[in-house]
């Protein structure tokens, strides 16, 4: 219970970070907030200037932070400049689509990854563990960007198997999800092969074999769980570079999602938008680690202890 | 390169990295060291020589257009010709220095800021710690990829902008690994006994902590240059890091993805251009952590004896 006291206290000072950070942003972009929303309406100085009194932009920078965090704890996320409609609203209404590609992903990486992992773990060094061994080095090497295209040439242009385009359709999602997850699943594959090497090698391990387990019970039952956690941890430490990548992977596809959205906001400078999603994809960081330490703490008691001794 | 490097550039490793070197002992058998050491030099002075005189290697002006329009890969241009009729193979050896430069740039941008932070938050006086630590964990909370578009949306194109955002966007990384390891090495007799001795704060950070960060930094950033070959090429992927028309692996692989079902060689050979310069720099990654680690045997390098001053200290007392 203290550890969950513990870790949680410790996540709301990094979540008060990232909405400061994120409330920092309008002030760090050059550019006067009140000028960008009247840009093109042949605006007067003075109508800029009401404009100004209007979002507070005039109060001291304290107070401004203050009203921001409490438009925050209402799940308001400021007006997008160029629409005007809410930026939470147009978040969430494009999250699902960029989600269901991100867990898609990550299903391909844990279905690709695991199982190659457990090969070359058990037999070190041999054939089949210089083939995974090769294809994870690969794995890392291809950028996703290059690999969904070379996916596309041949699945779609050569083949015609899958459409290049999403057309909402589940075979569209096949394309995205393997050229984003491939990478991963090599990270997972050379992760989950070295714990079940050192797995091998400790004593509960040999406990259970002189019990008469066998081979199989001892690779899925004792060592695949405790090579599970470090590999749930680092998925957790993932999470955001995969939702980035998703977004990228978004732009190459013309799926609608958050990714395509944040990138022609960042380009046109709709600052609220980057807000609105610097704070969403860092609270999400924060929010899915905390409940992965919580859950591997729960599983596993030495990480307890272990964050009890730091 | 490493699942345990790729934690440690994402920060926390909240349990201990079992990447470890599982490797029995063959890797270290005398003739695969042999191997290793002719592959290090080939790549090393292929990525010189790509970086220093690409001319010598392409004949061709990468800029130069041309008659010859979508031309599949022949005798005269053997990568072929994009739409403006400028020779594939100029592009792709001319393309690797924007590339190389911002990222190595980078991340040695981003290693002495880390190292300055991580130092900062792990033997400055307590608040700052506090202060200090809390702010990277923010920064880590966010992809690393999401600062550097920020960023180099505020900044503008170019490959001095892109060595900004791959330097703020790696320097918490670093600066959560250096400032567990200075914590660490606080605690160390020797570190201790030069406080008692009255040595200040800065004088132990410099004559005490920094030589015994070298090594790992040194693994860090060869580790790093991977990942950030990775994040320049998607920057400039995006249109928005090195422009158009000059030479660039990123922005070449983005223009050809709309001629990719005619012309497959714009695309095809920039992607194998970054996957290649991705697996060297993570081999010579992996080469430079073989090399510095204490495991391995008691082999003399010049990179050893430069980086691990305890050692070298050891040997002339002996």
């Amino acid at each position: 219970m203290d550890f969950v006291v513990r870790r949680l206290a410790a996540a709301v000072p990094v979540l008060l970070g990232i909405t400061l950070l994120s409330f920092l942003l309008i002030h760090l972009m050059p550019g006067d907030p009140a000028q960008m929303i009247l840009f093109g309406s042949n605006s007067t100085p003075d109508q800029i200037a009401q404009l100004r009194q209007l979002l507070g932009l005039n109060d001291p920078l304290w107070r401004q932070y203050l009203d921001f965090l409490g438009q925050l704890l209402h799940g308001n996320l400021g007006t997008s400049y160029l629409t005007q409609n809410s930026v939470a609203h147009e978040l969430l209404s494009r999250a699902p689509s960029t989600l269901v590609l991100t867990f898609s992903a990550l299903a391909v990486a844990v279905i690709i990854g695991v199982p190659l992992g457990l090969v070359a773990g058990v037999r070190p060094n041999s054939l089949l563990d210089r083939l995974c061994r090769g294809f994870s080095f690969l794995g890392v090497a291809i950028p996703y960007f290059f690999l969904a295209l070379v996916m596309v040439l041949f699945f779609s242009v050569k083949l015609q198997w899958v459409p290049a385009i999403d057309d909402g359709t589940l075979s569209s999602l096949i394309i995205p999800a393997v050229s984003l997850g491939w990478g991963y699943s090599a990270i997972l594959t050379r992760l989950i092969r070295g714990s079940i090497i050192q797995e091998f090698r400790s004593d509960y391990v040999k406990a259970a074999r002189a019990h008469g387990a066998s081979e199989v019970r001892v690779l899925m039952r004792h060592a695949l769980r405790n090579s599970s956690i470090p590999a749930i941890t680092t998925i957790g430490l993932q999470f955001g570079n995969i939702l980035t990548g998703a977004a990228i992977t978004e732009v190459i596809f013309g799926r609608a999602g958050i990714g395509s959205f944040l990138a022609t906001s960042i380009t046109s400078k709709n600052i609220p938008v980057v807000q609105g999603a610097v704070v969403l994809i860092g609270g999400g960081y924060v929010v899915i680690n905390l409940i992965i330490d919580l859950v591997v703490g729960a599983v596993d008691p030495r990480t307890r202890l272990a964050t009890a001794a730091a | 390169m490493s699942a345990s490097s790729m934690v440690a550039l994402t920060g926390e490793s909240g349990l201990p990295s079992p990447g470890g070197n599982p490797d029995g002992p063959q890797r270290t058998s005398a003739v695969r060291q042999q191997l290793s050491r002719v592959a290090v030099t080939v790549s090393v002075l292929l990525i010189l020589a790509v970086l220093l005189t690409p001319g010598l290697l392409a004949h061709q002006d990468p800029i130069a257009t041309g008659d010859d329009i979508l031309i599949g890969p022949s005798r005269s241009h053997w990568l072929g010709t994009d739409q403006l009729g400028r020779d594939v193979f100029a592009r792709t050896i001319y393309g690797a220095r924007p590339v190389l430069v911002a990222s190595i740039c980078g991340v040695l941008v981003a290693a002495v800021a880390g190292v300055a932070i991580g130092v900062i938050g792990g033997s400055g006086p307590r608040w700052l710690r506090a202060v200090t630590m809390r702010f990277v964990d923010v920064l880590l909370a966010l992809p690393v990829l999401l600062i550097a578009l920020i960023l180099i949306s505020t900044v503008g194109s170019g490959v001095p902008s892109i060595v900004l955002a791959v330097g703020v966007a790696f320097t918490p990384g670093f600066a959560r690994v250096v400032e567990s390891s200075v914590r660490r090495l606080r605690s160390v007799e020797f570190v201790q006994a030069a406080r008692v001795f009255g040595s200040t704060s800065t004088r132990t950070a410099v004559r005490h902590l920094l030589p015994n960060l070298a090594t790992e930094v040194v693994v860090l950033v060869s580790s790093g240059v991977g990942w950030a070959v990775l994040t320049a090429t998607t920057l400039s992927f995006l249109g928005l890091g090195v422009r158009l028309p000059a030479a660039d692996w990123g922005s070449d692989l983005a223009a050809g993805a709309s001629n990719l079902s005619t012309a497959w060689w714009l695309s095809t050979f920039p992607g194998i251009a970054i996957t290649v310069t991705i697996l060297l720099t993570n081999f010579l990654g992996d080469y430079v952590m073989t090399v510095l680690d204490p495991r391995h045997g008691r082999r003399r390098t010049p990179l050893r004896t430069i980086l691990l001053p305890r050692q070298r200290a050891a040997r002339k007392g002996a």
